[in-house]
C-alpha cells in the first residue's frame, strides 16, 4: 500500500439474509482513500454506503474481497484485536450521537481513553482539551440530556478525536440536526480535516453537507460509481 | 480494561424503582436466611455459655440426656466421695443428686402450653450453681412445695411468676423467687427441692443425675476418666459444658429449614435479578454497540453487566441485613431434642451471619446477572446499534 493510501478496498462484497431474502448490500467495490482526504459518500437509502463505512471501521466483516485500512487487513482480525484496533485508529461519529446518557460530557469523551495506558489526570486533561476544541469547554459537567442536539454531536466528535485517531468515520452526522447546528458540525469536521490533517469519510444524504468534503463518491444499489458519476435518478 | 463503576452505579440510580424492587426481593431472601441463622446462633451461644468448666455431669450409662437417665441414689452415695471432687466450707463434697422432669406451662407464645424443665436439687446443688443470683424473692425452702424460677421462665410463662402457683406432681407449687444465671440454659429451668419433687413423682430412689464440682481442671478430666472407667457404677460422666454444647443439634432443623426456604426464595430472587438485567441489556443495546465501537471488548461488556448485577445484589444484601437487624436480642424459645423441654435464648446476628447473608446475596446477583451479561457481550455491534 502506498504511503498515502490509508484505505484500500478490492472487490469488496457484503451479502446477507434478511427474512429469507438474499440481499447484496455491497457489490465488488474497489476504493482508495488517501491520507488527509475528506470523502463524502452519497447515495439513496439502502444503497450500501453505511455498510461500506462499517466495513472500513471493522464493525462488520465482508462476504468477499479485501479491505486494508492503515496497512491492516481488518477483516482477518479476531474480535478483541479489532476492538483494540478501532480504539487506536478510528473515531466514529453516529447520526444519533450515541452518547452514554448517565455520563457527563467529559466522562463520555474520556471513555475511549480508558482503554489506553494514560493515567486518570492525563485522561481528563485530554478529554477537556478535545471538548475545548469543539467549543464545549464550558459544558464539561453537563449530561447529554442537558445539551442541545448540536452540542451532543460536538461532544460525540470530541469523543471521536480524543484518542487522536488517523481516520474519522461519520455516519450521517448532521441527519438529526437543524441547519445551524449542522453547519457548526460540518465546519468542525472541515477544520479537523484541514488544520489537523484527519482523513474523514462521511456518509450523507445531504448535498450541502457533502460540499464540505474534498471528494464526493456515489453508491447505488451496492455499487460504487466512478468519481463524478451520480445515480440516474439522483436529483 | 473495565468500564467505570460510576457507569453502573448511575444506571442503577436511573432505574431506581426497578432497582429497589429487585433489591428488596433479594433482601427478603437474605433476611429469611439471616433470621434462621440468628436463631441457631442465639441457641448455640446460649448453650455454649452454659455449664461450668469444672462441673461434671453424671448420668446412667447410655442415657443421652438427664431426662432419659435413671440414676440410682445408691450410685450417688458411692461416687460422691470420689477423689477430685471439691468441698464446701463445711467440708461436704460439692456433689448434687438431682432429678429432672418436664411439666407443661402456658407460655406467652404458646397458649396451648409448652414443656418446661423442673429440676429438683439440694442446697449443695444451689451451692454448685454459684453463678445463679436471685433477682426477685427468695430461694425455695427444702421440704416445701416452693419453686424458684429462672429469669427466662418468669419472662415467658405468666403462671410462673412470684406469687403465682404452678400445679404439677401431687399439688400446687408456690413460686417464691426468680434467679438469673450467666449460663443461659439454666434460666430456662424451675428449681425445686429434690426430695419434695422426687416424692411427688415417686422417684425417691431412682433420680436423674449427679452434678459434681471438680477441684481443678486436671482433677476435672481425671474425675471423668475415673467415673467412666468404674464398671461397678455403670455411669456416663461428661463435662457439663460438653453436655450443653451437644444440645446445639436442636437448632440443626431450623438451620436446614431456613436454608431450604432461603434457597427456594433465592431461585425467585435470581429470576428477579435476571429479569431486571435482561431489561437493562435490552434497553441499553445501543450503548453496548457504541461501547464496542469505541473499542471495549466483549469481556469488558460482560464484566460491566456482571458488576452491575452484583451491585444490585449488594444493595439487596444490605437491605436484607437491615431488615433482620431488629430481631437482634429478641427472646424466644425452642424445644430441645435432648431435654424435651424449652430452652429460652436471644436471637443473635453475628458478623459471620451478616457476612454469609451478604455473600448469599452476591451469589444471587452473580447467578441472576451472568446470562444477561453474557447476552450483552455476545451481541454483534451492528445488531446492538440497530436494536437501540
Amino acid at each position: 500500500m502506498s504511503q498515502d493510501v490509508v484505505i484500500r478496498a478490492r472487490g469488496l462484497t457484503k451479502e446477507f439474509l434478511r427474512d429469507s431474502f438474499h440481499i447484496v448490500a455491497l457489490k465488488d467495490v474497489d476504493l482508495e482513500i488517501r491520507r488527509g482526504e475528506y470523502l463524502a459518500l452519497m447515495g439513496p437509502s439502502g444503497s450500501g454506503k453505511s455498510t461500506l463505512l462499517h466495513l472500513i471501521a471493522a464493525m462488520d466483516r465482508p462476504t468477499a474481497g479485501e479491505i486494508e485500512v492503515l496497512g491492516s487487513n481488518v477483516a482477518s482480525m479476531a474480535d478483541s484485536e479489532m476492538a483494540k484496533w478501532r480504539n487506536r485508529h478510528i473515531g466514529f461519529v453516529f447520526q444519533s450521537f450515541n452518547l452514554i446518557p448517565v455520563l457527563t460530557a467529559l466522562e463520555n469523551v474520556e471513555l475511549p481513553l480508558k482503554l489506553t495506558h494514560l493515567k486518570r489526570g492525563e485522561r481528563v486533561q485530554h478529554a477537556a482539551t478535545a471538548l475545548k476544541l469543539v467549543g464545549l469547554g464550558d459544558r464539561m459537567d453537563h449530561y447529554p440530556r442537558q445539551l442541545s442536539g448540536g452540542q451532543e454531536q460536538r461532544v460525540a466528535i470530541a469523543r471521536a478525536i480524543v484518542t487522536d485517531p488517523d481516520i474519522i468515520l461519520c455516519d450521517e452526522p448532521t441527519g438529526n440536526l437543524d441547519a445551524r447546528s449542522a453547519n457548526e458540525v460540518l465546519e468542525l469536521l472541515r477544520r479537523l480535516n484541514q488544520e489537523f490533517g484527519k482523513t474523514i469519510v462521511m456518509v450523507t444524504h445531504d448535498p450541502h453537507a457533502a460540499h464540505f468534503a474534498t471528494h464526493i463518491r456515489f453508491i447505488d444499489k451496492g455499487e460504487l460509481l466512478p468519481e463524478g458519476k451520480k445515480p440516474e435518478d439522483w436529483s | 480494561m473495565i468500564l467505570p463503576i460510576s457507569y453502573n452505579l448511575r444506571n442503577l440510580a436511573v432505574r431506581r424503582t426497578t432497582t429497589l424492587m429487585t433489591a428488596l426481593g433479594i433482601g427478603l431472601t437474605v433476611a429469611v436466611l439471616a433470621a434462621s441463622f440468628a436463631l441457631v446462633d442465639g441457641l448455640r451461644l446460649a448453650l455454649e455459655a452454659s455449664g461450668h468448666p469444672l462441673n461434671v455431669l453424671v448420668t446412667r450409662k447410655g442415657a443421652e440426656s438427664e431426662l432419659a437417665s435413671n440414676f440410682e441414689r445408691r450410685v450417688f452415695d458411692d461416687l460422691k466421695f470420689k477423689a477430685g471432687i471439691a468441698r464446701n466450707a463445711a467440708g461436704e463434697p460439692l456433689a448434687s443428686l438431682e432429678v429432672v422432669t418436664v411439666i407443661n406451662l402456658v407460655s406467652v407464645e404458646y397458649p396451648e402450653g409448652a414443656n418446661v424443665s423442673v429440676r429438683g436439687v439440694t442446697p449443695i446443688g444451689l451451692e454448685i450453681r454459684d453463678d445463679a443470683r436471685l433477682t426477685e424473692g427468695r430461694w425455695f425452702t427444702p421440704g416445701r412445695r416452693e419453686a424458684t424460677v429462672g429469669s427466662s421462665i418468669a419472662k415467658r410463662y405468666p403462671e410462673a411468676r412470684p406469687g403465682e402457683k404452678i400445679r404439677f406432681g401431687r399439688g400446687e407449687w408456690e413460686v417464691v423467687g426468680i434467679f438469673h444465671s450467666g449460663q443461659m440454659a439454666r434460666n430456662s429451668e424451675i428449681l425445686v427441692d429434690l426430695n419434695q419433687v422426687a416424692a411427688d413423682f415417686g422417684r425417691e430412689s431412682v433420680l436423674s443425675s449427679a452434678l459434681l464440682r471438680a477441684t481443678d481442671e486436671v482433677a476435672h478430666q481425671a474425675l471423668i476418666n475415673d467415673l467412666q472407667a468404674d464398671t461397678r457404677l455403670n455411669v456416663q460422666a461428661r463435662s457439663e459444658k460438653a453436655y450443653y454444647a451437644q444440645q446445639t443439634s436442636s437448632g440443626d432443623l431450623i438451620r436446614y429449614l431456613g436454608t431450604i426456604v432461603a434457597v427456594i426464595m433465592a431461585v425467585g430472587s435470581c429470576f428477579g435479578a435476571m429479569n431486571t438485567m435482561y431489561a437493562a441489556v435490552a434497553r441499553r443495546s445501543k450503548e453496548i454497540g457504541t461501547l464496542r465501537v469505541l473499542g471495549f471488548s466483549r469481556a469488558a461488556i460482560l464484566v460491566s453487566f456482571l458488576i452491575e448485577s452484583l451491585m444490585l445484589a449488594a444493595l439487596g444484601g444490605a437491605l436484607g441485613i437491615l431488615l433482620v437487624l431488629p430481631v437482634q436480642g429478641l427472646s424466644t424459645g425452642i424445644g430441645s431434642m435432648v431435654t424435651f423441654s424449652e430452652i429460652a435464648f436471644q436471637l443473635r446476628i453475628t458478623p459471620q451471619t451478616m457476612a454469609s447473608a451478604f455473600l448469599f446475596a452476591l451469589a444471587m446477583g452473580a447467578a441472576g446477572g451472568l446470562l444477561p451479561a453474557f447476552q450483552a457481550s455476545r451481541k454483534e455491534i451492528l445488531t446492538a446499534l440497530r436494536e437501540g
